[in-house]
């Protein structure tokens, strides 16, 4: 009994735990991309970038911060510093949107076009990144850094096994349910956020009807943002911020929205835990949970790791393509607001 | 004073001219009706009207007021309703979140005018919380009539309202558009089904190749031999 509920917690901590925070983090970001698509009618690869440049003044507003001695510990300053990113990256969307989207939006470009511009916003945006705070690694994750401490977590239940629960892992959560909630409403209750869906569903008639759909694009480009940014913070806070990271993040951000749905807000948060929980799943080395379930060695001396770590990307894009193939509308049949 | 009148419109879509001097008009509380064989023009004669054609000739007045210049944005504002063919409803919205959609220009509360279009649809009412589109065609073809309706609009117009619903339903729309017309709206519609159209027409025009062929009463219409022969298959 007690060797089970060792395993469990062993799973617990390895896989449930950092699953739900990573998963928030990528329905989050595929939220966003999700958002894009509906309204636009075109895949963002910009978005990774845009989280990228949210989180990097999160972060050097961060500093500034800490160097005027503002803290609101035992959360992490950044939180604090949130706001800076998000009006920065609410910003860089609006001229991006003004200065390069809105052109081939006038020219009623086909969305291929619209692709391969994303991608140059891409290479832009993530270029100005490394001229500002340049490409290296920076942890910015202060406050205390625990919930729940293994040892603690040991001592006071006196299993062989440790579960940690770190803040920022908490914090991702909590944001997520409550920014996720709030889109929600907005999308579902407001009369902005109804006419969003209505334009989504069919611009035609959204025009007919009087809504106006520069008002309408300009709106979802600022959800963009924020959702952007507190998805990129929330995942530097958890790991830590690394330009090259968020650039590769875009490849589960992308998997999430279309194992969900593309244009779908429901299946991007659902898309973000399937893809979170079959990468750790996949690549979790499963041979202390067979020695607490099976006994040592029962299994052979193997890690019993189904793919190594550095496959982890490979995970996305098997269930992405595999999704292709069987279901390309995906979970939630996808293609509406 | 009429509603809403076409006069002498001359245009198309760029190249030939689909329309050739076609002049169509309508009264408050009627029903006009355009019919005709397939390319007459119906369809176009109707956009014009809505300004989702420019006229490289002939006007458009609505209640007096020139609007030949105006978008159909603008025409909306003015009181006019369009109902296109197809695609006329937000299929992943529900009927209540339709007609709020309808009425989305309107600064003031248009919670009456709700009242009002569940009162000429009773079975809105009971699917006003299910998506528009799961409905049946003639279901749809109310919503899409009651989000058309939610400006108080002074001119309907419907492209085709029937297409692709069963003859059942096809009467049971007319009524609920006779309804409409009888609440002082001016209705001008685009019909396939020309005889069982014209039954419900206080005015009927026959277009063929973008020109008035015949313009009469629907009744007036339907007893003429020759609008019979030619085109209500005798």
């Amino acid at each position: 009994m007690e060797s089970a509920l060792n395993a469990l917690i062993l799973i617990g901590n390895y896989i449930v735990v950092p699953g739900l925070a990573y998963g928030c983090q990528l329905a989050l970001g595929a939220l966003g991309v999700t958002m894009i698509y509906a309204v636009l009618r075109f895949s963002n690869f910009g978005h990774g970038e845009i989280m990228s440049f949210g989180t990097m003044l999160v972060i050097l507003a961060t500093f500034a911060l800490q160097s005027a001695g503002l803290s609101i510990a035992p959360l992490p300053t950044a939180l604090l510093a949130l706001p800076a990113g998000i009006i920065g990256a609410i910003g860089l969307c609006l001229l991006l949107d003004r200065y390069v989207y809105k052109f081939y939006r006038q020219q009623r470009a086909s969305p291929v076009i619209y692709l391969i511009v994303s991608i140059g916003t891409m290479f832009i945006i993530g270029g100005l990144i490394r001229f500002i705070i340049g490409p290296q690694d920076r942890n910015f994750a202060d406050g205390e850094r625990f919930i729940v401490k293994a040892s603690a977590f040991k001592a006071n239940t006196g299993f062989s096994e440790g579960l940690a629960i770190k803040t920022a892992q908490g914090v991702t959560v909590l944001t997520t349910f409550a920014v996720v909630g709030l889109v929600f409403w907005f999308l579902n209750y407001t009369r902005t956020g109804k006419s969003m869906r209505a334009f989504a569903d069919n611009e035609d008639l959204a025009l007919l009807s009087g809504i106006d759909p520069d008002r309408v694009v300009r709106i979802t480009w600022i959800i963009t943002a924020v959702l952007a940014t507190i998805a990129g913070t929330l995942y530097g806070l958890d790991k830590s911020y690394k330009p090259l990271v968020y650039l590769h993040l875009l490849l589960p951000i992308f998997a999430a929205a279309i194992v969900g749905g593309v244009g779908n807000p429901l299946g991007a948060i659902a898309g973000g835990f399937v893809i979170a929980f079959s990468e750790l799943a996949i690549t979790f080395a499963y041979k202390k949970v067979a020695g607490y379930l099976l006994g040592d060695g029962v299994l052979g001396d193997g890690l019993l790791q189904l793919l190594s770590t550095d496959y982890k990307f490979a995970v996305s894009f098997l269930i992405l393509v595999v999704v292709l193939l069987v279901k390309p509308t995906g979970i939630f049949s996808g293609k509406t607001l | 004073m009429t509603a809403l009148v076409g006069t002498a419109m001359t245009g198309g879509y760029g190249g030939a001219d689909i329309l050739k001097g076609c002049t169509i008009a309508v009264e408050a509380g009627e029903i006009a009706v355009i019919v005709g064989p397939n390319g007459a023009g119906k369809s176009t004669a109707m956009k014009a009207m809505f300004g989702m054609l420019d006229l490289r000739a002939g006007t458009v007045l609505l209640n007096g007021d020139d609007i030949s210049d105006l978008p159909p944005q603008q025409r909306v504002r003015r009181g006019m309703g369009f109902v296109p063919q197809t695609q006329n409803v937000f299929t992943s919205m529900t009927v209540e979140e339709n007609l709020q959609m309808g009425g989305f220009i309107r600064g003031d509360d248009f919670s009456d005018t709700i009242e009002e279009i569940y009162r000429l649809f009773p079975v809105l009412r009971e699917k006003r919380a299910q998506p528009a589109g799961e409905l049946s065609g003639g279901q749809r073809q109310q919503v899409a009539v009651g989000r058309a309706l939610m400006t108080q609009p002074k001119v309907l117009m419907l492209d085709e309202p029937t297409a692709g619903v069963s003859p059942i339903v096809m009467g049971e729309l007319f009524d609920r558009i006779i309804d409409v017309a009888q609440t002082g709206i001016a209705i001008l519609m685009v019909e396939q089904n020309a005889k069982q159209a014209l039954q419900i027409a206080d005015r009927g025009y026959v277009l063929v190749q973008g020109e008035n062929r015949y313009t009469d009463s629907g009744a007036a219409l339907l007893a003429n031999p020759d609008v019979r022969r030619a085109f209500l298959g005798g």
